[in-house]
């Protein structure tokens, strides 16, 4: 058994990647999968508070990496579902703590135990990103429909194609399908045409995802919200499991195709 | 001719201007040659020709395109209209 290690990146901040790891970690391990998620944002840990773990952290990432416990020490356990675990980064330290070397060690121990190792990686391009990417084997990018977000997303994918991993998939978040419909906000196949990757999944705007971190509860726990069930078949589709993309801002889509007609 | 404009809004639309607007800085940032370096490359072009041949210098344009993934630099330079080209030189 060797799990494949998954990282979640973006270049900017604040589109989502950490609530994408927290709902993938939880939707992958409600289907019976063992996983563990990684906060490799040393400095400004935050996966755990998504994840609602944050009054069980003893020891983190650079702890292991140092030597100060053993890899299971710093493992916690989510409160729900017995087969989903964090590694908590450091809060009080940077990014050159851990080097890509130790991330590739660290998750060559985990792959023997868990069938995915979820990295969440800091925004930027510099060490904290690059510890995320080296041990990855698939990797996600995280992106809104805005130009800023676009094209950040393009320069990482052109570092991850650097480094000959996999090409890249493509989370879009935060799409609002209102907006889409009026032309003020980029379609999916607007970004994908301008990026030319593979797209794993759209989520849309949800308000449940603030609620949700409100409380630490990731929506992928809640049968009724759309971002939830969105990350669900994200997951699913990483399991190798062939799920149609439903169509978020197409009930418009007859008009769209008259009026691309009258363009020529 | 207003169903027309309706179906055409999406050209005018704030989506629209946002794919533009990244096809164009995507373009500039793959190639890693900024507008202002661009301008400097034409000059310095314009100048390297007009060695060889007369040119129009005020109506060169070069351009960064990509198709796919292939990028490219195209310039058109036109030559100077054939009455000042035939001109004696002094």
């Amino acid at each position: 058994m060797s799990a494949t290690v998954v990282t979640v990146t973006s270049g900017k901040g604040g589109v989502g990647k950490t609530t994408a790891t927290a709902n993938l970690g939880v939707a992958l391990a409600e289907a019976e999968q063992r996983v563990v998620c990684i906060d490799a944002d040393i400095g400004l840990r935050n996966l755990d508070v998504v994840m609602g773990l944050e009054n069980r952290i003893v020891y983190d990432l650079v702890d292991i990496v140092e030597g100060r416990c053993k890899l299971r020490q710093a493992m916690i356990k989510d409160k729900r579902l017995g087969n989903l675990y964090l590694i908590p980064a450091a809060q009080t330290r940077d990014k050159t703590a851990v080097s890509p070397r130790d991330m590739v060690k660290l998750t060559d121990e985990l792959r023997k135990d868990f069938d995915w190792v979820l990295i969440d990686s800091p925004a930027g391009i510099e060490r904290g990103f690059r510890n995320a990417l080296a041990p990855a084997d698939i990797v996600l990018i995280v992106t809104n429909p805005e130009v800023s977000a676009v094209r950040d997303a393009d320069r990482i994918i052109g570092m991850v194609e650097a480094e000959e991993k996999e090409p890249p998939r493509l989370i879009l978040n935060r799409v609002k399908p209102e907006m889409v419909r009026r032309g003020e906000m980029l379609t999916t196949e607007d970004v994908l045409d301008v990026l030319a990757i593979d797209l794993i999944g759209v989520v849309p705007e949800d308000d449940g995802v603030i609620t949700a971190s409100n409380q630490g509860l990731p929506v992928a726990l809640n049968p009724r919200s759309k971002a939830g069930k969105a990350f669900r078949e994200i997951a699913r589709r990483l399991m190798g499991e062939e799920v149609p993309l439903e169509a978020l801002q197409s009930p418009n889509g007859f008009i769209r195709r008259i009026s691309r007609l009258v363009r020529g | 001719m207003v169903i027309l404009d309706w179906l055409r809004g999406r050209e005018r639309s704030s989506a629209h201007q946002a794919k533009e607007r990244l096809q164009l800085v995507l373009v500039h940032d793959r190639a890693d040659l900024p507008p202002g370096k661009l301008e400097a490359l034409k000059d310095d072009l314009i100048e390297v020709l007009s060695r060889h041949v007369e040119i129009d210098s005020r109506a060169v344009q070069i351009s960064l395109t990509r198709e796919r993934n292939e990028q490219r630099l195209i310039a058109n330079i036109p030559l100077a209209p054939a009455r000042a080209r035939r001109r004696p030189l002094n």
